[in-house]
């Protein structure tokens, strides 16, 4: 059986095919202001790739922020939309068997989901601020005039501690041009920057509770600089799945392989 | 439209007092806007407020209480922004509560709006204020009224009852120190009335208005509780609209008889499995004022066949319920007699309206978790929709320990952050996208688009 999950993300789409439950293609790409066009052609990569038409696939579940714009749309067709939350705990579950709970941080929203056996029993969202999530990262790094993906390897670089007080997005580039302008270097800043973000994303995981196994999915995941301030925060260490960007989309690709879950 | 065919569907109508409530919210309105003209008097004060005490001045007495009033405001989103910009353009803050700002704003636009939406020059001003203390902007909302209208050339007075006795044990007489503070403050409060209003007090009428605002409460409680049905003949979007009528005129004849229809045709809805929502699997209650503005929440849950059967805001902020030794509620009976005198009237109001539930949180959060526990038991409650509500730190106070203490309980439970009365709090496709997670991770499907 071939089934395919479509995780349309705040800033990616990300598509993973499943033949008898073995992932055979990965595939993402940007999101457009065009949704359905962005998702449509990072999902024809992936069935290029897989050496699948779209035909050949059984069943296909959208996730993610945009997942109403391509369920029951051709040409992909979703036949259903899941909700990030259930997607990540499936995929999650999926990745790792032992998963209890489950820190997804995109680009959008930071995501908190205990889980059990890959079911959802309780979960908590980030509400309505980038500081919690990727794009503060991304913000940041504008402000210090480093690549993201600098950002990371940059703040293990430092020694040193230094306070972020500010726990907005606006406030904190304040915040960094002030540390510039002290010269404080841009790994202590760098550093600065991911302990602020693991302090607020750890701070909304310990509402729901950490149970190990933690397993840190999403795109910041991707960030080496991410996991060990929120180690140190949660007092657990946490699991890093391979192509962690793309477990959302497996957990949805699992659910189209078995609809009556 | 497609609906799951394995899923029952019940039987369901429109109530058939649904005009009358409305014509009744639609009087209490305009009987305010238009009481000087047929001589009458005009007051403000909170819905919470004593309001059958000012009755005893006569039966043209009229009054609008802030929080519905507020509440109006904020369903109709264009009058509430305009409302915001001119009390924030006056220096108050947006943290303030939302209903207060709103009341305030009409007041500062000289514009008053009727049920309908219609937008009315002219704010109409009270003659007095009669107001009590059950939280800190309910203390300082009306202080801020008098200055308004002092700015418009008006001097308004005002009289306040402090209520901060605690709440009583249920299991135990009242205690009278605690009842006599509020009672003695009251019949001080009736020579005020008299002064400022040069009216002699009518006692008989003051004994009516008490014995309606008992009857009106316990016949809401009782028709809440009729919602312990499956299905539910009920829904928490429409119980706003008849538990208003609580809020504004507990203490009227009108608002009683309209209560005893409305058991009435609630009782045969149960008898004949009328359903609120024919689709009706799981059920819930929320927690606080809605965000009025965004009331098509409940519409969406429908499509999952959830129902909110109510909540401890609309069962309990006009209903009265006795507990019972077994942790369940039951309406709160009425007391063996009518009250003959105006001392008798005063203590029974006070030792009645201590047991508000609404009341106990300001306290003590647990007392609040442990009535939401009951209530999920006894009107078989599937999940708990929390709403941490921006907009009144009165009734949201606590209530991050109250969801603690519901999922230790091991009810399901979601948060969502908004504000009752002012939309830019509100974030409405993130809390449906929130919901919808909640929902599915309960294992619920949509079965209608």
């Amino acid at each position: 059986m071939i089934t395919a999950g479509i995780d349309v993300g705040a800033k990616f789409a990300k598509v993973v095919v499943l033949k008898d439950g073995v992932v055979t293609a990965r595939a993402k790409a940007l999101v457009g202001f065009d949704i359905l066009k962005s998702a449509t052609e990072v999902f024809d990569t992936a069935l290029k790739d897989a050496g699948v038409s779209r035909g050949d696939v059984e069943r296909v579940v959208a996730t993610g922020m945009g997942r109403s714009a391509v369920l029951h749309k051709a040409p992909i067709n979703a036949d259903e939309a899941v909700s990030d939350v259930v997607a990540d705990a499936a995929g999650a579950y999926r990745a790792v068997p032992t998963v209890k709970t489950v820190i997804d941080v995109g680009a959008e929203e930071g995501r908190g989901v205990k889980v059990e056996s890959g079911k959802v029993k309780d979960f908590v969202i980030n509400e309505r601020c980038a500081a919690g999530a990727g794009t503060f990262i991304e913000a940041m790094a504008r402000a210090l005039e480093l690549k993201v993906e600098e950002m990371g390897p940059l703040s293990l670089k430092s020694t040193n501690t230094v306070p972020m007080n500010a726990q907005c997005c606006v406030f904190a580039e304040s915040e960094v041009v002030s540390l510039i302008h002290s010269k404080v270097t841009k790994e202590d800043i760098s550093k600065a920057l991911h302990d602020a973000i693991a302090g607020r994303i750890s701070s909304m995981i310990l509402r729901i509770g950490v149970e190990k196994d933690v397993v840190l999915i999403g795109g910041c995941a991707l960030n080496p600089g991410f996991r060990p301030p929120l180690e140190k925060e949660l007092h657990a260490s946490i699991i890093v799945p391979e192509f962690p960007e793309y477990v959302s989309a497996l957990g949805a690709a699992g659910i189209a392989a078995n609809p009556q879950r | 439209m497609t609906v799951t065919s394995q899923v029952k569907e019940y039987p369901s109508e429109q109530l058939k007092c649904w005009e009358q409530a409305k014509n009744l919210r639609k009087n209490y309105y305009e009987d305010y806007l238009h009481a000087h003209e047929k001589g009458g008097l005009r007051w403000a004060g909170g819905a919470w407020s004593f309001s059958s005490i000012p009755a005893g001045l006569g039966e043209d007495v009229y009054c609008v209480t802030g929080e519905p009033y507020g509440a109006t405001i904020a369903f109709f989103k264009d009058f509430a922004a305009k409302c915001h910009d001119a009390t924030e353009a006056a220096g108050f803050p947006r943290t303030l509560c939302a209903y207060m700002r709103n009341y305030w704003g009409s007041i500062l636009l000289d514009k008053f709006v009727l049920t309908d939406g219609s937008v009315v020059d002219g704010y109409p001003a009270p003659d007095f204020i009669w107001q009590d203390h059950i939280c800190c902007s309910h203390a300082k909302w009306y202080q801020l009224v008098r200055w308004l209208e002092k700015q418009r050339g008006k001097e308004v007075p005002m009289y306040s009852v402090d209520v901060s006795v605690g709440y009583p044990d249920d299991f135990a007489p009242e205690e009278d120190y605690k009842v006599n503070y509020i009672a003695d403050q009251l019949s001080d409060g009736i020579d005020w009335l008299e002064k400022v209003s040069g009216r002699t007090y009518n006692d008989k009428l003051l004994c009516d208005a008490v014995w309606n605002e008992m009857r009106s409460t316990s016949l809401w409680a009782e028709v809440c509780s009729l919602n312990q049905a499956v299905p539910a003949p009920l829904d928490e979007k429409s119980m706003y609209s008849l538990y208003v009528l609580g809020t504004l005129m507990k203490h009227r004849p009108e608002c009683a008889a309209f209560y005893e229809t409305l058991r009435d045709e609630v009782k045969d809805r149960v008898k004949r499995g009328i359903a609120a929502v024919p689709l009706e699997r799981f059920r819930v209650i929320t927690d606080t004022q809605p965000p009025w503005g965004f009331l098509r929440i409940f519409r969406e849950m429908e499509k999952y066949g959830a129902v909110s059967v109510g909540s401890l805001y609309t069962f309990g902020l006009i209903g009265m319920w006795q507990y019972q030794p077994d942790g369940t509620w039951i309406p709160k009976p009425l007391p063996a007699q009518k009250p003959r005198t105006r001392e008798e009237a005063l203590q029974a109001i006070v030792r009645w309206t201590m047991h508000k539930p609404e009341w106990a949180h300001f306290y003590q959060p647990e007392l609040k978790t442990k009535m939401m526990e009951s209530i999920v038991k006894q009107w078989k409650v599937n999940a708990v929709l929390l709403h941490y509500n921006r907009g009144c730190e009165g009734l949201s106070v606590h209530i991050a320990e109250n969801r603690h203490g519901l999922i230790e309980a091991g009810i399901p439970v979601f948060p969502f952050e908004g504000n009752m009365g002012d939309e830019r709090d509100f974030d409405l496709s993130g809390t449906m996208a929130r919901l919808t997670a909640f929902f599915e991770s309960t294992g619920l499907k949509k079965l209608k688009e």
